[in-house]
């Protein structure tokens, strides 16, 4: 039953066959859902990010995958086998885990070689292959070490080394870097991730860090609450959210909360006073019915801030909003304005540093507008339970 | 000004704290001068009896150790002690591994009541479960009457005064002691590399003998020694149950102060088996760390 010689690339008929499928995939411990109901499906050769919160079922879906904890419903189907009720020894996937759990009481190569032994391997390949994923982590010369003497670098390399030398169906890699400190984290996740394609391993990867999540990542599945919220690139989860939560997770939002009114093929965000323009195309992407509670998310870079006195300043067409300058943070190639809006709420701007723009002072009244075409609306499941002007104004969150 | 008043603040508790002797450490006299008067002295004077008390007079310092080592029986017995210990070392293992190991995967408060088994002997008398084992082993004990009267044999079969009625005995009471450090090591081997090898393709008795049973072996060791060097000043237990096959060191000795009064040959006998306990611990230390096995195990 030996695998290990198995081609890492594998044959064109195994590329069409996806590398995981959950389907329906459901944990429960006691009484409380942790994993409520994961459907994911990853392509051979691809790097997939369970983002989320901690507590959001990501690292619970990842065991579950390696087989360390039973779903109570759903199936796991790795390279098209099922795998649902086969125990973690025979899944073959391999696994990086938070602490490394290298062995302390082997040296790094017989480490890395642990998984070749159990897979009966010669071991004159045991020794070539070893060598070779010593080289592969850049860490030819360490074999001989045991784990103690290792640094945490060092340690991860090793971890990442033992978890790929029997070329698994898959590598799963739960928060590998959070022990790390900053620069290492960043040097390590180009490495980890340019290792991975030029293996063309398919990786699941968890991590709570977005930036990790976007640097590394082709697809990224945001879990809230046991369920995948939103399952996309990077670029589409950044740009077109389809939840409040998924908008304030990934990056920083600016989010107008109100009430949605259909008029036409866009509609309106109503707000006491202020009214704010939705474009069609936001508003087909929402798939929202007008009358309900919604919110608009704009991201900072695309807000800009013009005096209120110069009715010129804003496109024609453009939604503009009243706000005053709290604190501008200068971060070397963008100022970051931090406002304040007239019912409390907060906005954040971006602004390039080029050397012409105009910078505002705290305390500074202006106005804040935006590109209909660069606002997304959501539904606002914790906004308004009603119509404004039907019940007393609450405060909004 | 705030900065440097706080300092001096500061730096003026300390001069306070860290006197050239901590006077916490004061404490610690009442204990040591015990220590010194009931048990170096003692020691020394033990030691210095065995040079110089002879039952006649002798020309050599180093006359009672001849006398020990001329007869074949003393050395027989000598030997007789350190495989009575050995033996027990074994059996407690056997015993104790998998008990420990028990205790480490079932939950808290399993384990609570496993731990409470296993230190039920500590609390009650030494004697008093000593006696118990007569009661049950003899030849008219509950064994054997219940064997006889179900007719499965026909006389009575030989529990005590054998080496089997001294092993029972000794590991009873000897058992906690091979498992509390089993089970210290274990609970602290962390339960990620027993799943890491499955991970890797190892089944369970792979990734027991590869990664999980390596990992307990400091435990394994501690206790071994533990009872080991503790099996080695047995007395009453084998005296107990035993046959004078199984005669211990200990009880030459308490027979050579008791009965003959010679002081000399039973403190020769002392120090000897003291020296060769000293012996092994200097062995054992090569291999393991002594401050395992003696307390401090949540450290490090």
């Amino acid at each position: 039953m030996t695998t290990a010689g198995r081609p890492i690339d594998g044959s064109s008929e195994r590329l069409d066959r996806p590398a995981l499928v959950l389907r329906g995939l459901e944990k429960s411990f006691g009484d409380v859902p942790a994993v409520d109901g994961v459907d994911l499906e990853v392509r051979q050769g691809e790097f997939i990010t369970l983002l989320g919160p901690s507590g959001s079922g990501k690292t619970t879906t990842l065991r579950m995958i390696a087989g360390f904890t039973r779903q109570s419903a759903g199936t796991i189907e790795i390279d098209g086998a099922d795998m649902s009720q086969v125990p973690p020894y025979r899944r073959d996937v391999g696994m990086i885990f938070q602490n490394y759990a290298l062995f302390p009481h082997m040296t790094a190569a017989e480490n890395i070689a642990f998984p070749l032994e159990m897979r009966r391997a010669s071991r004159s390949e045991i020794r070539r292959r070893v060598a070779e994923a010593l080289a592969l982590v850049k860490l030819e010369g360490f074999g001989g070490r045991y784990p103690r003497q290792l640094s945490g670098g060092q340690q991860q390399r090793i971890a990442f080394a033992r978890a790929v030398v029997f070329h698994p169906r898959l590598l799963l890699m739960d928060e590998p870097l959070g022990a790390l400190d900053k620069k290492l984290r960043e040097a390590l996740q180009l490495e980890v991730m340019h290792i991975s394609r030029q293996l063309g391993a398919t990786v699941i990867y968890v991590t709570h860090d977005q930036e990790e999540a976007l640097v590394m990542s082709d697809r990224i599945a945001i879990f809230n609450r046991g369920r995948i919220e939103q399952l996309g690139r990077g670029e589409d989860l950044y740009d077109r959210p389809v939840s409040l939560f998924v908008a304030d997770f990934i990056g920083d939002s600016n989010i107008l909360r109100g009430w949605f009114e259909r008029d036409g093929d866009g509609g309106w965000l109503v707000r006491d006073a202020s009214r704010w323009r939705v474009g069609a195309a936001a508003t087909a992407r929402a798939a929202l019915d007008g009358d309900r509670a919604a919110a608009l998310v704009v991201r900072p870079e695309r807000l800009r801030i013009v005096d209120p006195g110069d009715a010129g300043a804003a496109a024609a067409g453009a939604n503009t909003v009243e706000a005053s300058v709290r604190d501008v943070l200068y971060l070397g190639s963008i100022r970051k304005y931090e406002l304040t809006l007239p019912d409390e709420q907060t906005a954040t701007v971006r602004q390039q540093v080029g050397g012409n723009e105009r910078v505002w002072q705290p305390g500074a009244r202006v106005r804040l507008t935006w590109a209909v075409d660069d606002e997304v609306l959501v539904s606002d499941p914790g906004g308004r339970p009603s119509r404004p002007g039907d019940v007393p104004t609450a405060p909004l969150a | 000004m705030l900065l440097d008043r706080s300092r001096t603040g500061r730096s003026g508790r300390r001069d306070r704290d860290d006197p050239i002797v901590n006077r916490w450490a004061l404490l610690a006299v009442p204990p040591i001068a015990f220590l010194v008067a009931f048990f170096l002295i003692p020691l020394i004077v033990v030691s210095l009896r065995s040079v110089t008390d002879f039952p006649r007079p002798a020309g050599d310092a180093l006359a009672n150790y001849g006398r020990f080592f001329d007869s074949a029986a003393n050395v027989r017995v000598l030997g007789n002690t350190f495989w009575v210990a050995a033996l027990s070392t074994v059996v407690c293992l056997a015993l104790g591994y998998p008990y420990a190991y028990l205790m480490n995967i079932v939950r808290p408060r399993l384990a609570g009541l496993l731990l409470i088994a296993v230190l039920l002997p500590f609390w009650s008398s030494l004697l008093v479960r000593t006696y118990a084992w007569q009661v049950i082993l003899r030849d008219t004990g509950i064994i054997n009457t219940f064997l006889l009267d179900m007719r499965l044999i026909d006389e009575p079969i030989p529990l005590i005064r054998t080496t089997l009625g001294v092993m029972l005995g000794m590991s009873q009471i000897l058992l906690p002691f091979m498992v509390l450090p089993i089970y210290a090591v274990m609970r602290r081997i962390d339960p990620e590399y027993t799943r890491a090898a499955a991970n890797l393709g190892a089944p369970p008795f792979a990734a027991f003998r590869r990664v999980f049973l390596p990992l307990s072996l400091p435990g394994v060791l501690a206790g071994s020694l533990l009872v080991f060097v503790l099996a080695l000043g047995f007395y009453i237990t084998p005296a107990l149950l035993g046959s004078p096959k199984d005669t211990m060191i200990s009880q030459f000795i308490a027979s050579a102060v008791q009965q003959r009064l010679d002081w000399g040959i039973g403190s020769t006998m002392a120090v000897i088996l003291m020296g060769l306990t000293l012996t092994v611990l200097f062995v054992a230390s090569r291999f393991i760390r002594l401050r395992d096995v003696f307390g401090s195990f949540e450290e490090s």
